[in-house]
């Protein structure tokens, strides 16, 4: 098991009081797994991403544990997650295209990152450019500054740079929307192929975009507001979902890779509930069709089958 | 490369040439006879002076000659590097005045903008490091940069000149003294150009400080500084990055200070009695010498020009992201 | 960030009119809380108040020989008199008003010119946005202090206002530049864009959807001209070019040097104006940092 995450709470701190952006978040992340992290935004996928890597100045960890390898991270501890940062964490981030310093040439942007961590840049210089070869750079884009490449090229990158130290998991955060469709799948495409080749052993895939993940993931985890509404494998998630929530999700799919991000989820009415005062009961209630008295307590998240776990009274139906 | 510089160039040379408009229409389009007006108001005592005089101007002026005709008698004068005869200091032609007086302004103004640019920056930096530094430097940085120059130049003459008798308060050497390459008249002149230069230095410094901080603020919020952050990346490679960064638009902020900075110099001079272009424009004024004022606006917006034009060439040499777009490197 | 309500920053400005309500509590509440803005905003008042009410308890002219001469600052001439007997007091008093006015002036026609430019030029693009953004960098490169002087120089009679209008006339152009790419960004956005396909009138498209969604960066621009254009008209007064006859602080310090206070040691005739005109200029550029973090929420931790 790489990654063992328990009870995770993170809120935020604001003028009205803490926004409970994390409220108990349970789930595991297999060896080699990749999981693709979905909901509508405002859900806490990007706050569970970012919780595992950094926490920003705003967000504290309130509660709960995450285990990496079976070591626990210090998550709310700033200074004592640096020597897991990168090395066994790491992250493509949402903003890739603008995620490399504009006045320094690539490389030596790598080498200066690797040697402020404790690398020697000469002892994976090689792998660098063998990796930058299979996502069909050409290695000289490290004498380049980044205005001279393309996003996608940036993108590439950037998935190269963040996994240069085989980290045991790494997040990639909504790394594909800012791409057109067949750059989409081509990022897609290689990141499956570093967990195949063991550059790294387990991913998250944060998005918006269901039809994007079952492209690539093993695993798809559906959250609402703040909390987890189910896991299960990809297949399971598009052919048979329990949840009401991921159901009304996958019927709001269209074909795949057809449309942009924001129609997806309009066919969804209402809007999720605030997470300053969260509701009571299931947080899905007043959007739900099937909801009823029994939704007024809290719904565990059960396993319905090995491997497919539910946050729902109705699963049955 | 050759485009962009063609560009800039070819903004200076329309600014020159609206500039020298500028001068060229002023008198003309004022109510009234230039030439009578001027040397009435100028109080010239000895007739047959005046006569000379009057003479001189009217040919200068051209008035009777239609007014295309004027325009490009103006800018045949220019180019043959006449602005003219001084009406406070006649015969003397203007340029030779304004050559005399620009030393003594150069030689307080580049110190100046460039001491208070260096360490203005860092201080800006050093500011941003925390809160309490922070809450500390920035108002003292926006009380300085509102500070009039004058103002803290009268502050700082009486407090060092004549309260603390440290150093003279008016005049760019003794009068005792004649210019000479003795070690004896460059203390003089070094302890006439301190507090001209000091008080100067102070409310520049306010401003870059300032500048650095909001643009350093910025580039530690910018994306490349938090990825490298979440790979744990220390404080101060960030930190570096981010002062480099920081410091190209201050390379252009120093362009657009210029203008302001000028102007503090001008007035600076004036409160120390500073023999550069600032007093000599108060004298001009004083004496109703137009060609003279003319002639230093003229050689003022000329320095402006060369020195944009320096600082362009600079920002191109120093940001990689301009060089690359111009080089026009692959992709 | 983007993705947990409730946030600051993350109501979406006039999506809904409680989303809009809640914005601007919030914005009065981190107003309330910000030391910059209130110091920044109490100084000014307090001078205004003086610059306004002041006069009002003074019943001789400020520029009157009414005193005796030199003296230092007492109870009965707060801030002494000057070598003519002149109550500097009243000077001062009368000085700020003045002050006020230029800034107000200078600073609003400065303000006009520029957003003007910079809307029609960001909003309008082509070739119109090439001939003003030509225009900007023109004005910008002129030294505007030098301009101003020699202009003025030639007028014969020189009033407050024409001095604002001549000052309005050189300081706008990095306002024009800011507005621009100010507006560059959002004329892209969709309700720009609808306004633009329902045939609006250009100007109704600034004044109604581009203006109102920069109205606290618009706010901040009128506070650094109005700065700009007290610290120019001092300097135009310390040489003589103020205003004939009129009472400001800069030509208080021209009198002061004129009639070498320095040399004489009658520091409480120079002191007055220089600190007036710091103390309201640094107060409006403080008060300016304040409202910045009050409007963005990113400033609003270091």
């Amino acid at each position: 098991m790489t990654l063992r995450v328990n009870d995770l709470k993170v809120h935020y701190r604001t003028l009205r009081g803490d926004v409970h952006a994390l409220d108990g978040v349970d789930f595991e992340l297999a060896d080699g797994e990749i999981m693709g992290l979905a909901g509508e935004s405002g859900c806490g996928k990007t706050t569970l991403g970012k919780s595992l890597i950094r926490l920003d100045g705003r967000m504290r960890h309130v509660g709960g544990t995450v285990e990496l390898d079976g070591e626990e991270l210090p998550i709310a501890d700033d200074r004592a997650m640096v020597p897991f940062r990168y090395h066994r964490v790491s992250l493509i981030p949402q903003y890739a295209m603008s995620a490399l310093n504009p006045t320094r040439k690539i490389g030596r942007m790598i080498d200066e990152l690797l040697r402020s961590r404790g690398v020697r840049p000469r002892k994976v210089a090689d792998e660098l450019r063998r990796r930058l070869e299979l996502v069909g750079l050409e290695p000289d884009v490290l004498g380049r500054y980044p205005i001279e490449l393309s996003g996608g090229m940036k993108q590439r990158v950037v998935m190269v740079m963040s996994t240069l130290l085989d980290p045991s998991l790494l997040i990639a955060d909504e790394a594909t929307s800012a791409l057109d469709v067949s750059t989409q799948r081509s990022v897609v495409e290689s990141l499956v192929g570093f967990r195949d080749r063991g550059y790294v052993k387990s991913m998250i895939f944060v998005t918006h975009d269901i039809s994007l993940v079952h492209q690539m993931a093993d695993t798809v985890m559906v959250m609402y507001a703040g909390r987890i509404a189910e896991k299960a494998s990809t297949r399971t998630i598009i052919e048979a979902p329990r949840h009401p929530y991921t159901r009304m999700l996958i019927g709001a799919l269209p074909e795949v890779g057809t449309t942009t991000s924001d129609t997806r989820l309009e066919g969804i009415p209402g809007t999720p509930p605030g997470l300053l005062d969260p509701p009571v009961g299931c947080r899905f209630r007043a959007r739900c069709p099937l909801a009823s008295e029994e939704c007024l307590r809290t719904p565990p998240l059960t396993e319905v089958a090995p491997g497919h776990r539910v946050a729902c009274w109705k699963t049955g139906a | 490369m050759w485009r962009y510089i063609g560009r800039k160039l070819g903004i200076y040379g329309i600014t020159f040439v609206v500039a020298v408009t500028i001068n060229w229409m002023i008198p003309r389009f004022m109510p009234g006879d230039p030439v009578r007006s001027m040397l009435s108001r100028a109080s010239v005592s000895d007739p047959e002076a005046l006569e000379r005089m009057t003479a001189y101007y009217n040919e200068v002026f051209g008035l009777d000659t239609p007014l295309h005709q004027q325009y490009f008698a103006f800018w045949a004068g220019l180019f043959r590097g006449d602005l003219g005869v001084s009406v406070w200091l006649y015969p003397e032609p203007v340029v030779d005045i304004i050559l005399r007086h620009v030393p003594f302004t150069l030689g307080l103004l580049l110190p100046a903008i460039i001491l208070s640019w260096i360490i203005g920056n860092r201080l800006g930096a050093f500011a941003a490091r925390s809160k309490v530094l922070d809450n500390t430097v920035l108002p003292i940085g926006y009380i300085l940069t509102a500070t009039p120059y004058m103002w803290l130049a009268l502050l700082l003459a009486w407090a060092l000149g004549v309260v603390g008798g440290f150093f003279p308060t008016a005049g760019g050497y003794s009068f005792a003294l004649t210019p000479s390459w003795t070690w004896g008249f460059f203390t003089n002149l070094v302890s006439h150009w301190f507090l001209p230069f000091l008080s100067m230095f102070v409310v520049a410094l306010g401003g870059w400080a300032i500048g650095m901080r909001n643009m350093i603020i910025y580039e530690l919020e910018a994306d490349y500084s938090n990825y490298l952050q979440a790979l744990g990346a220390p404080r101060r490679l960030i930190r570096r990055y981010a002062f480099r960064n920081a410091m190209l638009p201050q390379i252009t902020g120093l362009a657009v200070q210029l203008g302001t900075i000028i102007a503090g110099a001008l007035l600076t001079e004036v409160v120390f009695n500073y023999p550069g272009l600032g007093t000599l424009i108060l004298n001009s004024l004083n004496n109703n010498d137009f060609f003279l004022l003319q002639g230093i606006f003229l050689f003022v917006v000329v320095g402006v020009l060369i020195a944009n034009f320096i600082i362009d060439i600079v920002y191109v040499l120093v940001d990689p992201r301009t060089r690359v777009r111009m080089t026009g490197g692959a992709s | 960030m983007t993705d947990v309500p409730g946030t600051p920053g993350t109501a979406d400005p006039g999506t809904t009119g409680a989303g809009g309500e809640r914005r601007t509590s919030e914005t009065l509440y981190y107003a309330r809380r910000n030391p910059k803005l209130l110091i920044g905003a109490s100084i000014v008042l307090l001078l205004l108040g003086i610059g306004l009410i002041g006069p009002l308890f003074i019943d001789h002219g400020p520029n009157q020989y009414i005193g005796p001469q030199s003296t230092p600052p007492s109870g009965e001439y707060w801030l002494g008199t000057t070598s003519f007997g002149q109550d500097v007091w009243a000077q001062f008093v009368h000085g700020l008003r003045s002050t006020f006015l230029t800034g107000t002036l200078g600073g609003g026609i400065a303000f006009l010119i520029g957003t003007t430019v910079g809307f029609v030029a960001g909003y309008k693009g082509g070739i119109v946005d090439e001939i003003l953004n030509m225009l900007t960098n023109v004005v910008l490169v002129l030294p505007g202090m030098v301009v101003l002087i020699v202009a003025v120089a030639y007028l014969d009679v020189r009033g407050l206002v024409v001095q604002a209008l001549f000052i309005g006339l050189t300081s706008w152009p990095w306002a024009a530049r800011a507005v621009r790419s100010q507006t560059l960004s959002l004329a892209s956005r969709d309700y720009v864009d609808l306004a633009r396909l329902s045939g609006r009138r250009t100007w109704r498209i600034i004044t109604s959807e581009l203006a109102p969604n920069m109205s606290s960066y618009l706010v901040m621009s009128f506070i650094l001209l109005f700065g700009g254009a007290v610290l120019i008209a001092a300097g135009l007064d310390f040489i003589g070019l103020g205003p004939a006859g009129g009472v400001s602080l800069g030509l208080m310090l021209e009198s002061a040097v004129a009639w070498s206070a320095l040399q004489l040691g009658l520091w409480w005739w120079f002191i007055p104006p220089g600190a007036g005109i710091t103390l309201l200029v640094g107060s409006m550029y403080i008060l300016n940092v304040g409202l910045d973090e009050v409007f963005n929420p990113k400033l609003r931790e270091l």
